[in-house]
């Protein structure tokens, strides 16, 4: 009799417990979620309820881990001029991140690659119109050791034999070159660098080489294999420059080997450079001062940005374009 | 006729002794195997953060500027997490504990139960962040506040607390818990004043072992999807907010090699806390522990 008494007792203190989680849950303005929240900045309720008040805002970001070194420094300006905009940016990778952008959870998503047919479908389905804007240029660079002193330039065709696996040893690839074993590294599939020389170079074939997720170790074990080759962003090979060799590159529009730097990449005469993106949501555009506020800034000191963080700067026309296409929604 | 054959056992003797002294050495062996890698960690850390760790470091935010990076955000982050992460775990699974051991009638049922607490101990963290992503994130519209993290690390160490709670209360003596009935406590006083004193220690253990388990897991984080860059630090539980093993994970991915060094400082931070932490766990099993 008693036992069950005190079960009753237990099983109230629970429900105390579980009425407390809920009320913190009702509390919330996201309970009704996805579409309304879309407005919303943030999820966090207290906070951008006294953020409101004080006329200032939120604004949420994610994806790309090639972005993010851009957005930190934009973020960190943006931060002393404007000191109430709490500013959140997550580094889920370009894929990763656009799962939140689709979910609704971000006001904007950094991507290393454009973005792809099923993601845009998905974003119509959910109802979130987006822009695209250019922030940066990336030139994706191929790297042997120092030591290597016979590769003075790679094709398509080359790097197609070295990465899909074939060539066992430098000979393989070119007959001049000597019987050195071949190590290739390559970062792996949760990178947008991956996708990117995959689609450009192997024509979608699947890269074979020894895949690191962290492209510190990639250019590490370039750095310190005689027979090695490699490839990553700009980014790294600006800081590793006096430890690597940057291989120039012939692609298939090219009539002779382009070596990649700066010019080379911003005139896209190099084969293998790309444009890094800011997908925006026009919602929160729109509605949210906050965030035009940031991505007026975004674009104001993006290029100076990408310097700083190693990549390169648009050209002053292409810079101009997004600025423009910015500029629509006032 | 003697009864040891000396010569027989001088014959075997050496053997024996040479065995027994390698395997001496051979543990041996094992153990520093498992200490020089860490101690060559730990040293290597030491060297490469040790520098790193000013004033500056503590105050400032993170950045992409090696010369300004610091663990604020971070370290605020993580001590927020911990703060809500602790009571609702140890509500959870202290009650949790209570009742099985307590409570429940000895049937199959309750045997099931206890095997699958016992067996969500060993579900890898990753799985617990996809669960947090979402019933926390999404369904309960949490976002990626503290909330939703410590709810999500408060379900991946409940196991842990729950098994280490369930011994440190089947230990108590039968004896003291007979007395306390005989001398006409109801249960609810008898688990007060009685059971939950003496295993109080044992409670305690598992949970600050398992909240140093929580402090450094970073996959779950990862799933739910802490931001790392942000400069400003919660307000409340609804807020979202960065954490120390995510600024580490972020950092060493940074193309600048003066990262490696702010890692290195960053892992130290870390490191000191989950000391701090085991330490107080120590120290309260070896003052309490000797009561029967």
């Amino acid at each position: 009799m008693k036992k069950s008494i005190f079960m009753a007792a237990l099983l109230m203190s629970l429900v105390f417990i579980l009425a407390a989680c809920g009320g913190g849950n009702a509390s919330d303005p996201s309970e009704e979620s996805t579409e309304d929240s879309n407005g919303e900045a943030t999820e966090g309720s207290e906070a951008s309820a006294d953020a409101e008040g004080s006329a200032s805002g939120s604004v949420t970001g994610d994806g790309s881990s090639t972005v993010a070194p851009i957005l930190e420094l934009i973020n960190e300006d943006f931060n002393a001029e404007y000191p109430d905009v709490q500013v959140s940016i997550g580094v889920s990778g370009t894929g990763g991140g656009f799962e939140k952008f689709v979910a609704g959870e971000t006001d904007f998503q950094n991507a290393s690659r454009e973005i792809k047919e099923e993601e845009i479908s998905a974003l119509e389905e959910a109802g979130i119109d987006f822009t695209e804007f250019k922030v940066a240029n990336d030139g994706l660079t191929v790297a042997v050791n120092t030591e290597n002193d016979f590769v003075d330039y790679l094709t398509f065709e080359e790097l197609q034999t070295i990465y899909s696996g074939e060539a066992e040893t430098w000979n393989d690839v070119r007959d001049e070159f000597p019987e050195e074993e071949i190590t290739a590294y390559a970062p792996d599939q949760s990178h947008g660098t991956h996708d990117f020389f995959k689609e450009a170079v192997m024509e979608d074939g699947d890269i074979t080489a020894e895949l690191n997720q962290d492209t510190n170790v990639i250019s590490q074990s370039v750095t310190s294999d005689a027979n090695s080759i490699g490839f990553f962003g700009y980014n790294f090979y600006m800081v590793n420059q006096d430890n690597l060799k940057g291989v120039p590159v012939q692609g298939p529009d090219n009539e002779e080997p382009v070596e990649v730097k700066e010019e080379t990449v911003m005139s896209y005469d190099y084969p293998l450079a790309r444009p890094l993106f800011v997908y925006a949501k026009n919602e929160s555009v729109e509605n949210n001062e906050s965030f035009m506020q940031f991505m007026e800034f975004t674009l104001n000191n993006a290029s100076s940005a990408a310097e700083e963080a190693g990549y390169v700067a648009l050209t002053e026309e292409e810079m101009q374009e997004q600025k423009d296409k910015l500029e629509d929604f006032k | 006729m003697e009864l040891i054959n000396k010569n027989e056992i001088g014959k075997k003797l050496s053997g024996r002794l040479l065995l027994n002294k390698s395997m001496k050495y051979i543990f041996l062996l094992c153990t520093l195997v498992g200490l020089v890698v860490l101690a060559t960690l730990l040293i290597d850390t030491i060297i490469d953060g040790w520098s790193y760790l000013t004033t500056d470091f503590f105050t400032n935010f993170s950045s992409s500027r090696p010369e300004n990076a610091g663990i604020k955000g971070a370290l605020i982050g993580t001590l927020w997490l911990m703060a809500t992460t602790a009571p609702i775990a140890i509500i959870l699974s202290v009650g949790t504990a209570l009742y099985l051991e307590e409570y429940a009638p000895k049937n199959k049922i309750t045997d099931f139960i206890k095997i699958n607490i016992s067996n969500l101990a060993g579900v890898p963290s990753v799985v617990f962040g996809l669960l947090g992503l979402t019933l926390f994130v999404r369904m309960a519209g949490l976002g990626n506040s503290v909330l939703a993290a410590a709810l999500t690390m408060s379900l991946m160490i409940l196991p842990v607390i729950v098994v280490a709670s369930q011994e440190a209360i089947r230990s108590v003596p039968s004896s003291i818990r007979e007395a306390s009935i005989g001398m006409g406590a109801t249960k609810w006083q008898t688990i007060t004043r009685v059971i939950l004193p003496a295993s109080l220690p044992g409670i305690i253990t598992g949970i600050i072992l398992s909240l140093s388990r929580a402090i450094g897991e970073t996959a779950p984080l990862v799933v739910i999807g802490i931001p790392t860059i942000l400069l400003f630090t919660p307000t409340g539980v609804f807020d979202t907010f960065s954490a120390l093993p995510m600024q580490i994970f972020s950092w060493v991915k940074m193309p600048n090699p003066e990262f490696q060094s702010i890692t290195a400082a960053a892992i130290l931070v870390l490191l000191f806390i989950l000391f701090l932490m085991n330490s107080v766990a120590i120290y309260i099993r070896n003052k309490y522990s000797k009561r029967f």
